[in-house]
This record gives structure tokens, sequence and C-alpha cells, in this order.
């Protein structure tokens, strides 16, 4: 086994075969907070704090690429010539460009994150960064903190609203965000969680992570840029070949054998995937079909599939849009849940009880591994998020791409990283036909009987390689920049720095 | 055949690819920007350089950005650049 710098030692390489049986959950470590919580200013704060070279603080991801918390802090971390500090965020945007300067000088050696796009993902894929960057799925992150392989030293937990006694809602103020999903694990586990907020009220009613956990509470004038943080409204997709993909995901859906009263649904937010949930719909009304929940990050779409009545309950990690903010504060069947209940395996977690998962790709091979970490030339620019933990929990996993796009082609005969394993993946849509993973025999058997485009995935690739060519072979250095850690804790893949 | 004056074809949208012909002394250079220049690089330039030999064009130079067009684009935008390039109308 090799060893990798800022990497443990013991780790083990993923297989198929093997169950996940570490079941080490901590108890929550917290303390109760001190009465006293409230700090003038984050230098107050951090003139408190004991700050350390070495330390690890966490950061989560609901403001999305608005997120002001992260730069701020780094920026007086920095002032004050801590080094070697480890950043164990659940997402990175373009939006954290400032980190960059950081990387390069060694305050921060080594990021831990479920994604990571944008600035950030280039210094890392070039190894600019000392330290190995692990990243994680949305239910490993929880994972790894209740398990106590990362400990959190000081946890930044962005507070859309706060009471005096540190109760947090996202629910409402300038800064509103909804689910604070992948903040309750942090919260709960680290050994100091500090709030840090723009609309600090006296007493909050609905309470979704409890001020008992939190020790430090900072106001700051503004922690996000709401454009930044959702979008206005979701749109589906205009283009034809995306519609068209789309709907051949709903007859899929639709011939499955799982489309009947109590289904579950899950879907991203993405053009393609919003237009899967339009069909989706359609579908459900003509049939008179009602499902059970649909969960993920929510999106306006979701949201009126369950005013309709088309689905009983809403999960939410994350919420997408304004529609899904409102709805989750105003809705008791849109239920706000933490990524640990969202799809962590040591937890019951949602995910283990859904149908359907629609989801994307930058990759595909013959075997049906997906990437979504790297993109087609091996630099990262994204990660699994919540992709490798859903395919695994659905009865069926279906992704959704077009064969090729401006001259990239989907299907590969292997991926350059593996995020999510070929034998949780089922189904492949694409706009000249569906492939499905040949152990699901059950799928193909059913939908021989009707006229969907079937076809093997090595057709698929014959047809795409006739139009677009056999790309040439993207070189990599020897040294390692990322390890891929599947949701059990295994290495699923390593990302090599790019010659 | 002689290219006479510069031409241009094609747009910058995804799929398509922009080229602009120049004259130039006796050789042919092509300055290639694309999107997939790492994996498909080589090929366009083969695409490009294969038409303008099948056009019998020597004095030119090719600036193309590419926005990831298959093969078949790039030839009919090569021949309608040519095209336009090699008639004094």
């Amino acid at each position: 086994m090799m060893t990798i710098f800022g990497y443990k030692k013991n780790y083990q390489m993923y297989d198929p075969k093997k169950k996940y049986t570490d079941k080490h959950i901590r108890k929550h470590s917290k303390n109760n907070g001190s009465n006293d919580k409230y700090r003038k200013s984050i230098e107050d704060l951090l003139d408190e704090l004991e700050l350390k070279n070495g330390m690890t603080i966490s950061f989560h991801h609901h403001l999305r690429n608005g997120d002001y918390i992260l730069n701020r802090l780094m920026k007086e971390i920095a002032k004050r010539n801590i080094k070697d500090i480890r950043i164990f965020a659940s997402s990175i945007f373009p939006c954290h460009e400032p980190l960059v300067e950081y990387i390069e000088s060694g305050v921060v050696t080594q990021i831990i994150a479920a994604f990571i796009s944008g600035p950030v993902a280039k210094t890392i894929s070039q190894g600019k960064m000392e330290k190995v960057a692990i990243m994680h799925t949305h239910g490993g992150r929880a994972r790894l903190v209740e398990s106590g392989e990362v400990d959190i030293d000081v946890a930044f937990i962005a507070a859309p609203t706060c009471d005096k006694m540190g109760n947090i809602t996202g629910s409402c103020g300038k800064s509103a965000c909804g689910s604070l999903g992948y903040a309750v694990t942090d919260a709960h586990f680290a050994k100091c969680s500090v709030a840090i907020t723009d609309h600090y009220v006296e007493h909050l009613g609905s309470v979704f992570i409890e001020g008992k956990y939190i020790d430090y509470i900072v106001e700051m004038e503004s922690i996000g840029d709401s454009k930044g943080i959702v979008s206005g409204t979701t749109q589906i997709t205009k283009n034809p070949i995306g519609l068209k993909i789309a709907r051949l995901t709903s007859d899929v859906i639709y011939h499955s054998g799982y489309f009947k009263n109590g289904f579950s649904f899950q879907t991203g937010a993405g053009g393609t995937s919003l237009a899967v949930s339009y069909y989706v719909k359609q579908l459900m009304m003509k049939e008179k079909i009602k499902g059970s929940f649909a969960s993920g990050g929510i999106t306006g779409y979701l949201v009126d599939m369950l005013k309709d009545g088309l689905f009983e309950q809403l999960y939410d990690v994350q919420c997408f849009d304004l529609e899904a903010i409102s709805s989750l504060r105003d809705n008791k069947n849109h239920i706000p849940i933490s990524a640990s209940k969202y799809a962590n395996i040591n937890d019951k977690c949602i995910i283990n009880d859904l149908d359907f998962v629609i989801l994307g790709a930058t990759e595909i091979d013959l075997d049906f591994n997906v990437n979504v970490t790297t993109s087609s030339i091996g630099e990262i620019m994204g990660g699994s998020g919540g992709h490798s933990d859903t395919a695994y929990g659905a009865n069926v996993t279906i992704i959704v791409s077009q064969l090729f796009n401006a001259r990239i082609p989907v299907i590969k005969d292997k991926v350059l990283c593996k995020t999510t394993p070929g034998e949780t993946v089922d189904v492949l849509v694409t706009e000249r036909g569906i492939a499905v993973n040949p152990k699901r025999n059950d799928l193909i058997e059913r939908f021989k009987k009707t006229n969907l485009p079937l076809k093997t995935i090595n057709e698929l690739k014959q047809i795409s390689d006739s139009l677009v060519g056999i790309p040439d072979k993207i070189q990599f250095d020897e040294k390692i920049v990322g390890v891929v850690e599947y949701r059990d804790g295994s290495v699923i893949d390593f990302i090599h720095k790019k010659l | 055949m002689k290219l006479l004056k510069p031409s241009k074809a094609g747009t910058y949208e995804s799929n398509d690819i922009y080229i602009m012909l120049f004259p130039n002394d006796d050789e042919i250079r092509i300055e290639l920007e694309s999107i997939v220049l790492e994996t498909y690089g080589k090929q366009i330039k083969k695409v490009m350089m294969d038409t303008l030999n099948d056009h019998n064009i020597e004095n030119v130079l090719v600036k193309a950005i590419d926005k990831g067009a298959l093969d078949y684009t790039i030839r009919a935008r090569v021949i309608t650049a040519i095209n336009r390039g090699v008639s004094n109308d």
C-alpha cells in the first residue's frame, strides 16, 4: 500500500463484495455552551479562541457561491500567522478563490470536501496543496465526524437567523437559505461551535440547530450574497436534446416496475433533471399515482408537487431556490434533515428508501462506473456530493446525459476518476438510446416488452466514437493530489496531478 | 487554387468552429484554439489540413477558434471559407 502524504496509513481500497461493518458512532461530544455566548466581532472571538497551527476548522455550503464566511475567517486566521490549517468544508465553490493564496503560502495545507470547483480545484489539480485533498460523499462527511476520524476543532456555522441562546434556523433572515442539513453534525460534534449570523434575534420559535450545541455567537454585517445563495426560479431546460432525454427518462421510470403508489424520488437542480421532474409530474397525474417522498436538494418543482398532493413529504438537506425556502418555513410536510439522516451509512438514512434517483455524469465507462469528480481532461471540477450515496440507496439509479456535447463524449472505456461504482448504477439514458446495466436483468426484461430504444452501452459508445472520434489519452504525473473516498470510507480512486 | 483575400466562416457557438483564412507566402500554417485541444487537437488540425489539400490550397494561414465542432462541421466551415477567399467578388 502506498503512503500518501496527509492521508491515513491503514486505508482500505474499495471492494464491492465487502460490507462496511464499523459502526463506530460517538455520542455528541458537546458541552452545553456557556450562557454568555455573544462576541462583538470575529476579531474578538479569534482572540479568545486558542487557535493553533495544524487545527481542523469546518464550514458548510448552504450559502453556496454566495458564501462570505469562509473567506472572512481565513483572512483573519492568516493575519494571525497560523499555518497548516485543515479545512473541512462540505463544498468549495468559485467564490472561495482567496483560498488559493493561502494554499500556496501554507496557511491551508489540506482540504476535505464532498465537492470542489473553481480556482481552488484548479490549484489542487496543479499539485500546489501540501497534503492530499480528501473527497468524500455527503453521507461520508457525517460518518467521518461521527466516527471521530475527523475531529473538528472549530465549526463555523452560517446562521441566517440566530437567537441569544444560539438557536439557529435557515428559514428567515436576509441571508435565508432554508435547510442547514450539512451543518448539524458539525454543531453536534465539534470541540467548539461558532454561529455566525447577520440576523440576531431575541428568541426563535422554530429551531433547526439547537443552541445547546453552540458555544459562541458572532454578528457579521452580511454572511452571504443573496444572488449566489439561491437562484430566483430554477428553469427546466429548453434544449430539445435535454428534453428528449428527460422524456425518455420518465418512460424508463414508468416501465421500471417501481412506478406505483408510494414510490419515492430524487433529482438534482440541473435543467435536464428539472425536465425529468416535469415529465414525471405529468405521468403521475395521468396515471393517478401518488408518491411517498422526494429528497435531496429541493427545488420549486418538487414544492409544487408536494402542494399538489403528488408527494406526501419532502426531505430536505439543502434548498436550491426561493420557493423551496418558503415552503420549508411554511409547510410542515417539507422537512429539513441532517446529512447523517440523509445519507450516512451508519445511520438509518433516507436514501435507502429511495426508488428512483436521477443523476448526471461527466464520464461513464463500459462497466457503468461514473465520474463526477474530474473533468474529461482529469482536472478536479466537482465531486460526489450525494451522487454515490443515492446511487447506492436507490432501487433504480438513472444517469442522464447527452451522448456527447461540444465534442466531449460521456462514454469512455475507463473513467478518468471513479466516483460512483458501476454496480450501483442501473440505467444510462442518452438522446440516442438507453443502456441498462447487465446485472439488472429484471429491468432489461421489462424494457424489452416496450418500445424503449434499448442498446448496450458498447453500442452507444460505438455511435459516439463514430461521430466524435477517439480522444487522445490524458497524461498524468505520478503525484497524487486527491483521494476519493467511497461512502464507507474505503478508497475508490486517486486523483493525480495533471502533467 | 490561390487564396486571394482574407475570408471567414463559422460562429463562436458551442459545437461550431470559427475559421479565418489569410493569404500566406507559400506554406500552410494553422493556429488552433480549442476547448478540446488536449484530446482532439491533432484530429482537428488533420481535418483542416486534409480539406485544404483536397482543394489544392497552399498559401494560407488558418486561425481557428473551436467550440467542440465535429469533423463534418470543421470540413464544411473550411470549405466555405475557401470559397469565399478564392473569388474576387
